[in-house]
């Protein structure tokens, strides 16, 4: 066996192995489908699509299926998620909000604007800010930032005007997406400032020849170029947030509130929790089996929407190789 | 205006012209200038303030007695130990994933760009990397306890009470890390074998070497470096992870070695543990210790990890950025 290996390899063999590492990675993509959505199927039995929707306490709901012992009757299994669906699409949109301009001008002023110097840092630090682990930022974040608001921002009246529906904590929508937005900041930045670089010289000078300054050519010929870079950028950066667990759930409070924009200014410190927060925070019930479906039912939803993003990111930034942009 | 001709890394000296003059400029250019140099700064002050105010604390509270104890279940903070299981724990588990990622991923990444054939599987894998990359660490933690509870993988972790199989161990964990640390590995060793000139395989194969041959004399040492990054990039990404552990490495205060018959150290692999960010986890406000200063002196030696990949990506990137400017610098961050 050992001598098989050690002689030269046909090439048949080698392509044939070697493809066979490249199989397995797919095979363990269907296999998480697979998995997860069998475990899921208890939840799509006996709620159909409509556990995607609004109706009762949420809160009610996972309790009754924490409490029920190995063999649940089927109303344990009744479902109505949509709070925790909107707080996440509510944290995303509005971490992605944010973080956009940021990343965007930050590109700009790396790749366009920084001297020499300037840029190389500007990359060690856009990489460090990557690097950071998400339960660091949870630290900052809760034992920082959420103190803070609780202190300096969130007025009595605010406190006042929710008393016996939500609890002012400070933990809560506003600290969860400042830290989010700065996660995912470093992941637009590094796809923005790829396509940034793989423009070509010429159109720049292209500008410049007709007369316009530096930020006019940027905006006028550069951005436009890098449009699709832009919008892979935000689907890319939406799918690392939706899926961000450990930090929200230390931030938001994690409490089965909706933040309500009816409630003005205070909604923004009201308390939240989110599809993966709350994966994180019942994991230790799985034992119980309607909770199990839950969560694994979360997580098939985090999955389908990870994988139309990947795909999307992915189809979008096809036509950028053009450009020999490896991103 | 020779200013805007910008390749990069090497820009020419910039020329006073008209129009270079801010003065000049129309008050909203004026205005995105101003803020691109904001927002560039933004970062820098926010990173800076990250590291310095994470540095402060931890000089603050850790110590070498809190390095290397042990951590012990008791009441009083004093009595509770520090955190050597936890930090043994990242670096067994960094050792699983990356045993497990690395040849998997270089394996693809040869099989992608040497062979490729037929076209549209070669679409299809790099799709579903790319779906396992934007897979969010929960569910690939989730994924992992449901495929080691199934009876077949009994052998892998830890046996609870009655003989249920707990799906929680290193092996287990380290397994589903592995799926962390694959895309970065993958797209370095990937961009590497893309960027070989074609001519150096032409003159493997001119002297007769099969494709083969020529990954293993000519490619493979050729993209060392983006091997290294690679690999760097997935242990970073490793020792950051908190819900895979959480969930899938049991999180008990001490590493749990199970009883087994076999080879030594598989009761190790085979038992539970923990690793500094979910001891982290634990011992901040939101999980059940709440200890903040341990947290801090865990979160502290952490980040000193960190910031060393981080140095070490840039290090093995020197060499290449020369060739390839400032892309190779970029590249890895996502």
């Amino acid at each position: 066996m050992l001598a098989r290996l050690r002689n030269p390899w046909p090439d048949r063999r080698a392509e044939r192995t070697l493809g066979a590492a490249a199989l397995f990675a797919c095979l363990c993509v269907l296999g998480m489908i697979v998995l997860v959505a069998q475990r899921a199927w208890p939840i799509f039995a006996h709620n159909g699509l409509s556990w995607l929707g609004s109706g009762g306490s949420l809160k009610v709901q996972i309790e009754t299926m924490l409490n029920t012992s190995a063999n649940p009757p089927a109303s344990a299994y009744h479902l109505r998620a949509w709070p925790i669906i909107y707080g996440t699409l509510l944290v995303t949109a509005l971490a992605v909000l944010v973080a956009l301009p940021l990343a965007l001008l930050s590109s700009i002023f790396i790749v366009e604007l920084a001297p020499i110097p300037m840029r190389r840092t500007m990359v060690r630090v856009v990489r460090l800010l990557a690097s950071v682990p998400s339960v660091v930022w949870g630290l900052i974040g809760i034992l920082v930032l959420v103190p803070f608001v609780d202190q300096h921002l969130i007025t009595n009246s605010e406190r006042t005007s929710l008393q016996g529906t939500a609890q002012l904590t400070g933990a809560g929508l506003a600290p969860t997406v400042l830290v989010l937005a700065l996660m995912i900041t470093p992941i637009m930045v590094a796809l923005i400032c790829d396509a940034l670089v793989a423009v070509p010289a010429a159109w720049r000078e292209g500008a410049a020849a007709l007369g316009v300054n530096r930020l006019r050519a940027i905006r006028a010929v550069t951005l436009r170029a890098i449009r699709p870079a832009i919008v892979a950028a935000v689907v890319l950066a939406t799918a690392r947030a939706l899926g961000e667990a450990i930090m929200v759930s230390m931030v938001s409070g994690s409490v089965f509130f909706s933040p309500r924009p009816g409630d003005g200014l205070a909604s923004l410190f009201e308390p939240l929790r989110t599809l993966a927060s709350t994966i994180v925070d019942y994991h230790e019930g799985i034992s119980a089996p309607a909770l199990s479906a839950t969560l694994y039912a979360f997580a098939l939803l985090l999955l389908f929407s990870a994988f139309v993003l990947s795909i999307g990111g992915y189809l979008i930034k096809l036509p950028l190789r053009k450009y020999q942009v490896r991103a | 205006m020779s200013t805007l001709v910008s390749q990069p890394g090497e820009r020419p000296a910039r020329t006073r012209g008209r129009g270079s003059s801010i003065r000049t400029w129309r008050l909203s250019d004026a205005l995105v200038l101003v803020a691109a140099w904001g927002a560039g700064l933004t970062l820098c002050v926010v990173v800076a303030a990250v590291v310095i105010y994470m540095g402060v604390r931890g000089v603050e509270y850790v110590s070498p007695a809190l390095v290397f104890s042990r951590p012990a279940a008791g009441l009083a903070q004093n009595q509770t130990g520090g955190f050597l299981d936890p930090l043994l724990g990242t670096l067994l588990l960094t050792a699983v994933a990356v045993a497990v990622a690395a040849p998997l991923a270089i394996c693809s990444a040869l099989w992608l760009v040497e062979y490729g054939r037929p076209r549209w599987l070669t679409r299809v894998v790099e799709s579903a990397i790319e779906i396992v990359a934007g897979t969010p660490d929960i569910v690939i933690a989730f994924v992992g306890l449901a495929l080691f509870q199934l009876h077949l993988f009994a052998w892998v972790s830890e046996v609870g009470e009655g003989g249920g199989v707990t799906g929680k161990s290193f092996l287990a964990a380290g397994t589903m890390m592995s799926l962390i640390a694959l895309p970065p590995i993958f797209v370095a060793v990937r961009n590497g074998l893309q960027g070989v000139p074609a001519h150096m395989r032409e003159a493997a194969f001119a002297l007769g070497k099969t494709r083969i041959a020529t990954i293993r004399r000519v490619l493979v040492p050729s993209v060392r470096t983006n091997i290294a990054t690679g690999v760097t990039l997935g242990v970073s990404r490793i020792i950051a992870d908190t819900a895979i552990v959480v969930v899938l490495l049991g999180d008990t205060l001490r590493i749990e070695p199970q009883a087994h018959g076999g080879l030594p150290g598989l009761g190790v692999l085979k038992g539970t543990g923990s690793s500094l960010t979910s001891y982290i986890y634990d011992n901040s406000p939101a999980g059940e210790a709440g200890a903040p200063q341990k947290a801090y002196a865990a979160a502290f030696v952490l980040l000193l990890f960190v910031l060393a990949l981080n140095l070490l990506v840039e290090r093995i990137g020197r060499a290449q950025a020369r060739s390839s400017g400032f892309v190779a610098a970029v590249e890895g961050i996502v």
